[in-house]
């Protein structure tokens, strides 16, 4: 099984547990208990055999991943093992002694979310009050101390219209790339489509200032750009490819081709505590499922855009078709596309619809954050 | 790029030889670019003193390659890193 080209990113969710309780979050709506988390050593090791894979770059994620006590001690180990770390944090939970000790031990750059441009929503939609105070904070220490930054603004219904704010704030803090990505229906995010789908004429807004940011900012902030995936005409290309270039530890050690792959219920998984990690990626059975072109049907197998987006995102097929081999509906040839455009314009227009916020297991909610 | 911009590579992007695919690689924020002889090369000599003159002055010498067609490769290279915002330049 030595033809499978090796994977060059690893997302490690290290913890479920978050102070802030997002209604867009991806992770499962099943969260994995503390108790269930792998400990120092055991992700220490799965940082070596990432690195052994051919794994270059490693995202360090979670929930939030400050909740972790031993946040310093996994980055210092991950970096021993050669990999370019990145933290991808909402910023609550660092200290800015904490900072200066991922600093030390040669954390490589920072990814810190945004839930809103001011305090009012960035604190309802993360419900957290006094987040985005901490959060600003956080920047401010993020700068100091010289961070490479990207700033991930998560837009949808509610914030779309502060985005030209969030592009300033990128620049504020000294980014040099903003994350503009709008909400992609997964996790909790499908609980939640009344009330974050964004209407179609924010979705061309949005791209549209995108557009023009770019050509303005060139040379000074780089913008990645995520559409509001169920209004466009094909689907994103998504994992770069089902099992070709990034997989996902989550807390309890199960490796899956992408964060929402659980959700796809023939597929069956394996552990970092059970079997090495590449032999997980050569011979599991949920990456060989759709990697490649050979599992595809029409339209997909017939299309010449078969390895640009490689049939779209294959957990959207499943929840939205019922059908995880489908073609992503988002896609124009899938026969499900004007069914699902015509529900994005239903949901964007439940106006008054709440918020389901994320929640964890009961008990498990008053963890306090470590700081 | 002019002959006295001073090209370096800002913290948090690396050279870094990928020893499973046996290639040198550019690592920076969420991304890896894989370099080929030339890229490696012209990185190799940035080291945030040397001018971008100087640079492509020593790569003709060490390649006995013509000056003008190095500068060319260079700059383009050069400055599709910098857009990308993987390499600073100092005027």
């Amino acid at each position: 099984m030595s033809t499978v080209a090796p994977p060059i990113a690893m997302l490690a969710e290290l913890t479920h547990r978050c102070p802030l309780s997002c209604p867009y979050c991806s992770n499962p709506v099943e969260l994995a208990r503390q108790n269930s988390e792998l400990d120092t050593a055991t992700w220490s090791d799965v940082f070596r055999q990432a690195a052994d894979l051919g794994v270059l770059q490693l995202h360090l994620s979670g929930g939030e991943p400050a909740s972790r006590r031993d946040l310093v001690d996994l980055v210092r180990a991950a970096r021993e093992a050669g990999l370019y770390t990145n933290l991808i944090t909402s910023g609550i939970g660092l200290t800015e002694k904490r900072l200066r000790e991922l600093d030390a031990v040669g954390l490589d750059h920072v990814q810190l979310s945004l839930q809103g441009t001011d305090a009012t929503m960035a604190d309802e939609i993360g419900g957290y009050r006094g987040g985005f105070a901490r959060k600003m904070q956080v920047a401010e220490w993020i700068k100091e101390i010289g961070f490479p930054l990207t700033l991930n603004a998560v837009l949808h219904r509610r914030n779309l219209h502060q985005l030209p704010r969030a592009l300033e704030m990128a620049e504020e803090m000294g980014a040099r790339r903003i994350e503009v990505a709008t909400v992609q229906f997964h996790g909790w995010a499908l609980k939640n489509r009344d009330a974050l789908m964004p209407t179609r004429e924010q979705a061309k807004k949005a791209t549209q200032i995108v557009a023009e940011a770019r050509a303005r900012l060139k040379g000074r902030l780089v913008i990645d750009y995520v559409p509001a995936d169920y209004h466009e005409d094909f689907p994103k290309r998504c994992m770069g490819g089902w099992g070709t270039t990034g997989l996902n530890v989550v807390p309890d050690g199960t490796v899956l081709p992408c964060h929402a792959a659980q959700t796809i219920p023939h597929l069956r998984f394996d552990r970092v505590q059970d079997r090495s990690l590449a032999e997980i990626w050569q011979t599991n059975m949920a990456f060989d499922a759709y990697r490649g072109t050979e599992w595809m049907a029409d339209p997909c197998r017939s299309c010449d855009r078969k390895t640009v987006d490689f049939g779209g995102c294959r957990c959207q097929a499943m929840a939205i078709v019922g059908d995880a081999g489908a073609t992503d509906p988002v896609c124009v040839k899938s026969p499900h596309h004007g069914a699902l455009q015509t529900q994005a314009d239903q949901h964007a227009a439940q106006a008054d619809a709440h918020l389901t916020y994320r929640k964890m297991p009961a008990k498990i909610a008053a963890e306090p954050v470590e700081m | 790029m002019k002959d006295r911009d001073i090209p370096v590579l800002p913290r948090g992007v690396r050279v870094h030889f990928d020893r499973v695919r046996e290639k040198w690689v550019l690592l920076a924020p969420e991304r890896a670019v894989t370099l080929d002889d030339v890229g490696h090369a012209i990185l190799n000599e940035v080291d945030g003193t040397r001018s971008f003159g100087e640079i492509t002055r020593m790569l003709a010498a060490k390649y006995d390659a013509p000056a003008d067609q190095i500068a060319k490769d260079s700059a383009g290279f050069l400055g599709a890193l910098r857009d990308r915002r993987f390499l600073d330049v100092t005027p």
